[in-house]
């Protein structure tokens, strides 16, 4: 194995690869903070170690004009492209909504929902909450959620609607497909669903702040959050806040944190946003709200919408998605496919 | 099994102080569930006594959040308000919360007669019970401010005896009345409600009992439905959607206030019948009870509700006016 090319002793050896360092690339590729905590050796331990690393893989590919080798923590679009595609997603358990995403809500990415009120977001956070649950045997994450309320709008008799009607559903698809292996029995209780959900309670856009500063420990400590959603992100930043230079910089602050957060941990992070009108050629629009710079903080940006009687999700704005709108229902079970016969995928 | 709270995550002392000044507990869902069913009487709601309503709201009008009541005038918001005043007051062998009960009664519309009247007609066992009535009415502070800052000034004194545990329901009617007749701009008329809607948030939520605040409506400015710039960019090619002649209301106080409370009940009345309709709703399905107003309140005529589609369950209606002034007639007549 590569590692056994590294000139450092057996015991660093043996943790190198208890933590799961297999290559010498995936510990060029993390950092001197992390290497440190995974492996317990000091950093500049830590740093000795990486710096081996990069010469060795950096020999491996000195071939040709590229000298400029792999800084530490840096990565060819090619390796990126490889990570990517077992990149995960986490389903919105609306199937039409789910295409349009490109299999769910894409794990290492922000992505903002906005609507006006009644459309939905509350109702989407807690299906995602949930769903990122789902145990790998069905096609889920198994993971946890960390569920930020700003506005009080998290009910737990909705929580737990939600969860038995997804572990409903899970016994429905074992029985489907697993109908000669009895063992398959669905062994999730809607409680141990709402143990998963990791949920806190913020009154005050410090305490945001806070918060969200606090959550790289917090997540640290519990590896398997693979889902972070604010509800609502807006709420505190919109009432009484008179300077707006500051609420700006806040926000960007905050919104850099949140996307570090969900490169460095392989998580979802999904913000859900409030409406406001803004003056535009004369008549009034619709916008999400926290002004025109915070737009650009997220990577994905989707907007619920009434589409006549029908809730309709439409991508607005997306790296790698196409601008496509489907729609969606929420129906007692959660969100779910929308019922109308009509219904097609619109390509914007 | 045991979570952590921070300050037993060994994080340095500065921060775990700041944590706990500013009440950030971890908690994991079930256990709030499992709290508020263990603690709190009637596992967090205050039943309305109308069963199709409190079947599709899990159980009454639930505590720790904000819940709206909107219509248009005489529809029957303050019957409703008197109420639930009354419910909260009642022992809790009959269902109530046995608590007090404060009435921020800004258009002076709180009548004791009519609530005595309520509570005679719709629980005459208790009633009728000697001192009962004295007792019960007793439990209802009546609050008139009569501007913005004296209502605030009245919420922090109101707030310690939330912490005493004593008062279990807090009715602000009306929100509208209270912002609308301050400021002239539409800015800082936002600010004013913003910081005021935060603060009655935070006391739903430290103290965890029902808030129930009345909203006046306005009537449509502009054209149709606002809509987003991608939607007005397809709509404009298209002429499908038939121009209505339905002329309708909305809900005081603008989108911001919308989207701060946290259920939302619109007292509407259509062709002659009233209804009322759970718009915002993040625990029901959108339901529409058909209602009349009798001696003894609100009264539903279907437990079963109609469900409504789409956005149109957040218009108001004010139709049929003669249906408001039968209610003058039949006051009168008891």
């Amino acid at each position: 194995m590569e590692i056994g090319m590294l000139p450092i002793s057996a015991s660093k050896r043996g943790k190198l690869l208890a933590a799961g360092y297999t290559t010498l690339h995936s510990i060029a590729t993390t950092s001197i903070t992390h290497l440190a905590t995974d492996i317990e050796v000091s950093e500049s331990e830590a740093l000795e170690i990486l710096n081996f690393a990069t010469r060795n893989s950096a020999l491996e590919r000195s071939s040709g004009s590229n000298t400029n080798v792999i800084q530490v923590g840096g990565q060819t679009a090619w390796d990126m492209l490889n990570e990517e595609r077992f990149s995960s997603s986490i389903t919105t358990s609306c199937a039409d909504l789910d295409n349009i995403l490109g299999g769910g809500i894409n794990c290492k990415e922000v992505t903002e929902i906005g609507g006006v009120p009644g459309i939905g977001k509350t109702q989407i956070g807690i299906q995602l909450a949930v769903n990122v649950q789902i145990p790998l045997d069905y096609g889920g994450l198994g993971g946890k959620a960390i569920y930020i309320d700003t506005e009080g709008s998290f009910m737990v008799e909705r929580v737990l609607q939600i969860a038995e009607a997804c572990i409903e559903d899970m016994s429905e698809y074992s029985h489907h497909f697993h109908k000669d292996n009895q063992a398959y029995g669905v062994k999730m209780h809607p409680n141990s669903i709402l143990e998963n959900i990791f949920y806190f309670r913020v009154c005050s856009y410090t305490e945001q702040i806070a918060l969200v500063n606090y959550l790289d420990k917090f997540v640290t400590e519990h590896k398997d959050v693979k889902i972070i959603i604010i509800d609502s992100v807006t709420f505190h930043f919109r009432q009484d806040f008179e300077d707006m230079a500051l609420r700006t910089r806040l926000l960007g602050e905050m919104s850099l944190k949140l996307m570090k957060l969900a490169k460095n941990f392989s998580l979802a992070v999904v913000m859900l946003n409030q409406v406001t009108t803004k003056h535009v050629e004369g008549s009034f629009q619709l916008t999400l709200a926290l002004g025109d710079s915070w737009s650009h903080s997220c990577t994905n940006r989707i907007i619920l919408y009434w589409n006549g009687d029908e809730r309709h999700a439409y991508i607005d704005k997306s790296p790698s998605l196409k601008s496509a709108s489907a729609p969606y229902s929420v129906t007692s079970r959660g969100i779910r496919n929308s019922t109308s016969s009509s219904k097609r995928i619109k390509m914007v | 099994m045991a979570n952590k709270l921070i300050n037993q995550l060994g994080l340095p002392k500065s921060i775990a102080n700041i944590f706990a000044a500013r009440n950030i507990i971890t908690a994991k869902a079930l256990l709030l569930m499992e709290q508020r069913v263990r603690n709190e009487s009637l596992a967090g709601h205050l039943p309305t006594r109308l069963k199709g309503l409190d079947e599709a709201l899990c159980g009454g009008i639930p505590f720790g959040v904000l819940t709206e009541l909107v219509g248009p005038p005489g529809i029957g918001k303050t019957q409703f308000c008197l109420k639930l005043s009354l419910l909260a007051s009642l022992p809790v062998n009959c269902g109530g919360l046995e608590g007090r009960v404060i009435y921020i009664d800004v258009e002076s519309k709180f009548s004791s007669k009519r609530l005595i009247e309520i509570g005679t007609k719709s629980f005459p066992e208790i009633f009728h019970k000697k001192g009962m009535a004295q007792e019960m009415a007793g439990r209802i502070m009546i609050l008139r401010p009569t501007s913005l800052s004296e209502f605030a000034e009245s919420l922090h004194r109101i707030k310690v005896s939330l912490l005493q545990q004593q008062v279990k329901l807090l009715i602000i009617d009306s929100m509208a009345a209270l912002v609308l007749g301050e400021h002239d701009s539409g800015a800082s008329r936002q600010q004013a409600l913003g910081w005021h809607v935060s603060f009655i948030k935070s006391l739903a939520e430290f103290s965890r009992i029902p808030i129930v605040l009345t909203n006046q409506v306005r009537s449509q400015i502009g054209d149709e439905s606002l809509m987003y710039s991608f939607q007005a960019r397809s709509h404009s090619t298209k002429e499908d959607t038939p121009v209505t002649f339905d002329s309708h209301l909305v809900a005081a106080l603008g989108i911001n206030w919308a989207h701060a409370v946290t259920i939302r009940l619109v007292l509407e009345s259509k062709s002659g019948q009233r209804f009322i309709k759970l718009a915002k709703s993040p625990i029901s399905p959108p339901l529409a009870f058909p209602f009349n107003i009798t001696a003894s309140g609100i009264v539903l005529l279907d437990d079963n509700g109609i469900e409504m589609k789409g956005p149109e369950i957040n218009n108001i209606h004010c139709q049929g006016q003669n249906a408001l002034s039968n209610y003058e007639r039949v006051r009168h007549q008891l």
